[in-house]
């Protein structure tokens, strides 16, 4: 066949409707699964998905939890998550879960429907100016106006939410695009016209960086979440290195799991609510690397008192990272597993010897923190803690061996879980840390669910939190997805609660949990199991209970209500001024009015 | 800790050379107001049509480390494809173009005519009893003519906002 006849050949061939060329589209994308929801708008869609067998898609209850569940199916897969969604109200449902992927850097694909072209701008029925309000939530997006257009958009999308710092990427897609026909085309393979993100690290850089840590006498590593996008084997690296250098190691909130929690070079999670010994390393470290993680203020405290005697390296693949809040003296751009191939391979070639005397020391003033035994509390009575309980589904889990998510909502039980369930392996741990989303964790976990059916995939909650997507539980009902929802019931908005008792004297303005629903009985409404604990003497075999029923469960746990998190560094105040357990806390001091200021 | 005492404030004019597609302006200018940058002067058109591709120029001010941050803010965008800081890549033109519409009468026209020859303005409209001006220059300069045509009658300014180029052999190209 000449050139020109097999041109007109697939031309023929591939034109299809824009519907038809969406889903070819993620096919080849390696998409098996989407969350949505239907409306007007997104009707020729759903007709194609129902013409065919590639595609599953998973019908949530509302679409903030199609997105979130998309984030717990990326995050636990490290795949791009797949979300399709009607016009107007569909798409603004969508926000807050594409701001949470934008901010926890989550590669998310989003369709939503949109009027047809010729009534955009009209104020039709169900029009959304979607582009619009979705530009400061997203990466990039879209509004694909020509059906020819279409195919190398979906492509592109994908790219864009993957390359680089992930994030989510929409496509606004009005209804005439998806009905009009037009050609497939498949993935490029050409380098991006704009976006092409470096992803290996400057070897100048790298250099400039071993000498700082070979000559380093107190040095720590600080690893995010970028380590979790770089995938496995950029955790099995970090590991590798830090074992290799005797360093200390902490995480933040979103790279737990990136270095093993059982290990004793670990130091805790740092920042607001992170460990002593974490917090005190890094303030009094002389070297710092920063991989993956971006200073965000939960982690900085008080900027002029962040670790003020250190030289900083900061990795990070967003050139927009370095220098945004903490100015470093290394920058390194590039993917942090390439990074940290080339930092080993530099620190094995570098001739200079470590301080190991030096080290020794700064190891032995750490274990003196650590003898502070920060995260210590005390069971006793009937009166379940809140660490307590976590602290035994950790143990219980362990036990079973059995491949173990965990999802989180936001507030107090957020915390106790970041700091009382070990982490050993990355994408095990999901939660909404940049912009602390709560009603997060039911639907994340339906997404890891989705995507680990055979795993056991616990959703940390709160009774505050839990409610705002508890809808989902009619997913779950219908998937027959049996995730465990495992609720730390304080009846109160617990984190909201204990910033009132340590800043606003206490005055409990509209914290309280009033008028909660029975768990049991709203479980047991949804086809689930409710199991309900009080007394701190049946909190194992509740927790047992729970893990060995092959369906969804809600286990209420009746918490202390009025449990503070600790430590805690007061918003405003430097790493050294942390509170610690209630015990030693002496009232609130390193709160300033400045700080009060601050969230 | 790196050389704070570069905390002093300066003006940066940033040349961004981005894909000409629907959006592009409000994904600059949002930016911008969302992460509280301050917009001096913006100016954009089209420079290569067949490649469909705009410049913009931004003249906007702050730290050096802000002003790192705005330039890799852009650069992440993903229909930028160039962002230079004009201030930083050496000597630079930049120019502005103004037209300036003075009402007057009498003694005052001989003095606005006089003023607009001595700094190169133009006369592209002539009534009885107005002119239009047109200027091009840098802001200073636009300004200076701008106070001096006040009290003779101005009625009227419009000025594109700044535009910028680098001097010698370097070029920004996509
Ligand atoms: C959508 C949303 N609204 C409000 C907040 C502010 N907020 C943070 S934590 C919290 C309380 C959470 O209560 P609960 O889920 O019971 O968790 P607890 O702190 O008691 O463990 C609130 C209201 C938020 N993070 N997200
Ligand atoms: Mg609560």
């Amino acid at each position: 066949m000449s050139a020109a006849t097999l041109n007109a050949a697939t031309s023929t061939a591939d034109i299809m409707t824009g519907a038809e060329i969406v889903l070819r589209a993620l096919k080849e994308q390696g998409v098996d699964t989407i969350f949505g929801y239907p409306g007007g708008a997104v009707l020729p869609l759903y007709d194609a998905l129902f013409q065919q067998n590639a595609i599953r898609h998973i019908l949530v209850r509302h679409e903030q939890a199609a997105v979130h569940a998309a984030e717990g199916y990326a995050r636990s897969t490290g795949k791009v998550g797949c979300i399709l969604v009607t016009s107007g109200p569909g798409a603004t449902n969508a926000v807050t879960g594409l701001l949470d992927a934008l901010m926890d850097s989550i590669p998310l694909v989003c369709i939503t429907g949109q009027v047809p072209t010729h009534l955009i701008g009209n104020d039709a029925f169900q029009e959304a100016d979607t582009t619009g309000i979705t530009r400061p939530a997203t990466k990039h997006n879209y509004l694909v106006k020509d059906v020819k257009k279409l195919a190398s958009v979906v492509h592109e999308a994908f790219y864009v939410a993957r390359n680089g710092r992930p994030g989510p990427v929409l496509i606004d897609l009005p209804k005439d695009v998806m009905l009009g026909s037009g050609p497939y085309s498949e993935a490029p393979t050409a380098p991006h016209r704009s976006y092409r993100p470096q992803r290996e690290p400057n070897a100048e850089s790298i250099q400039q960086a071993i000498r700082l840590l070979k000559g380093a006498k107190r040095p720590i590593v600080y690893a995010g979440g970028g380590i979790v996008n770089a995938g496995p084997e950029a955790s099995r690296l970090l590991t590798e290195f830090v074992r290799l250098t005797g360093f200390p190691c902490t995480n933040t909130l979103m790279g737990l799991g990136t270095y093993p929690a059982s290990d004793k070079q670990f130091l805790g999670m740092l920042g607001m609510h992170g460990t002593y010994e974490a917090n005190l390393a890094m303030h009094g470290c002389d070297v710092m690397l920063n991989i993956g993680a971006r200073f965000d203020d939960r982690v900085t405290g008080r900027l002029n008192a962040f670790s003020p005697g250190s030289k900083k390296i900061h990795c990070d693949i967003d050139q927009s990272s370095i220098n945004k809040n903490v100015p470093v003296d290394v920058a390194i751009i590039g993917d942090a597993g390439l990074t940290l191939k080339a930092l080993l391979e530099a620190w094995q070639a570098d001739s200079q010897p470590q301080h190991t005397g030096a080290l020794a020391e700064w190891w032995s003033k750490i274990t003196e923190w650590r003898a502070n035994d920060c995260l210590r509390y005390r069971q006793e009575g009937s009166i379940i803690k809140p660490q307590h309980a976590i602290r035994r589904l950790y143990e219980i889990t362990q036990e079973l061996g059995r491949e173990t998510f965990i999802t989180t909502e936001v507030g107090q039980h957020q915390m106790w879980a970041a700091q009382y369930f070990g982490f050993d392996k990355p994408n095990h741990w999901m939660t909404s840390g940049g912009l602390g989303t709560m009603g997060y964790g039911l639907p994340a976990a339906m997404g890891v669910q989705i995507a680990h059916p055979d795993a056991l995939v616990i959703d940390i909650a709160g009774e505050a939190s839990t409610l705002m997507n508890i809808q989902e539980m009619s997913t779950l009902a219908q998937y027959r997805l049996p995730v465990k929802v495992f609720i730390l019931n304080n009846e109160y908005m617990g984190m909201v609660r204990q910033w009132q008792e340590l800043l606003h004297g206490g005055r409990y303005s509209e914290s309280y949990s009033s008028a909660l629903p029975d768990f049991v009985k709203l479980a047991e409404s949804f086809h689930a199991k409710g199991i309900r604990v009080t007394r701190a003497e049946d909190l194992d075999a509740g927790i047992r209970e729970m893990l060995a029923y092959p369906g969804t469960v809600i286990a209420d746990i009746a918490v202390a209500k009025d449990e503070n998190c600790f430590p805690m560094i007061p918003s405003g105040a430097a790493h050294n001024e942390m509170i610690l357990g209630e015990d030693q806390e002496g009232g609130v001091k390193g709160v300033t009015d400045e700080g009060k200021v601050l969230v | 800790m790196p050389d704070q005492a570069d905390n002093k404030f300066r003006t940066a004019t940033i040349a961004v050379l981005v894909d000409n597609e629907p959006g592009i302006l409000a994904r600059v200018v949002g930016l911008f107001s969302g992460r509280g940058y301050n917009i001096e002067s913006l100016t954009v058109a089209a420079v290569d049509e067949e490649r469909a591709i705009s410049r913009i120029t931004i003249v906007t001010g702050g730290t050096d480390m802000v002003i790192e941050q705005i330039k890799a803010q852009l650069d992440r965008l993903v229909p930028v494809r160039k962002v230079c800081d004009l201030s930083l890549e050496g000597p630079h033109l930049a120019r502005e173009l103004m037209l300036i519409k003075v009402v007057c009468t009498g003694e005052q026209r001989m003095e606005a005519l006089r003023l607009a020859d001595a700094f190169r303005a133009r006369v592209v409209d002539a009534t009885t009893a107005s002119f239009v001006f047109e200027m091009t220059g840098n802001g200073d300069k636009l300004e200076a003519f701008t106070a001096l045509m006040r009290p003779l009658g101005l009625a009227e300014v419009v000025r594109t906002g700044v535009i910028g180029i680098t001097r010698g052999t370097y070029s920004l190209k996509a």
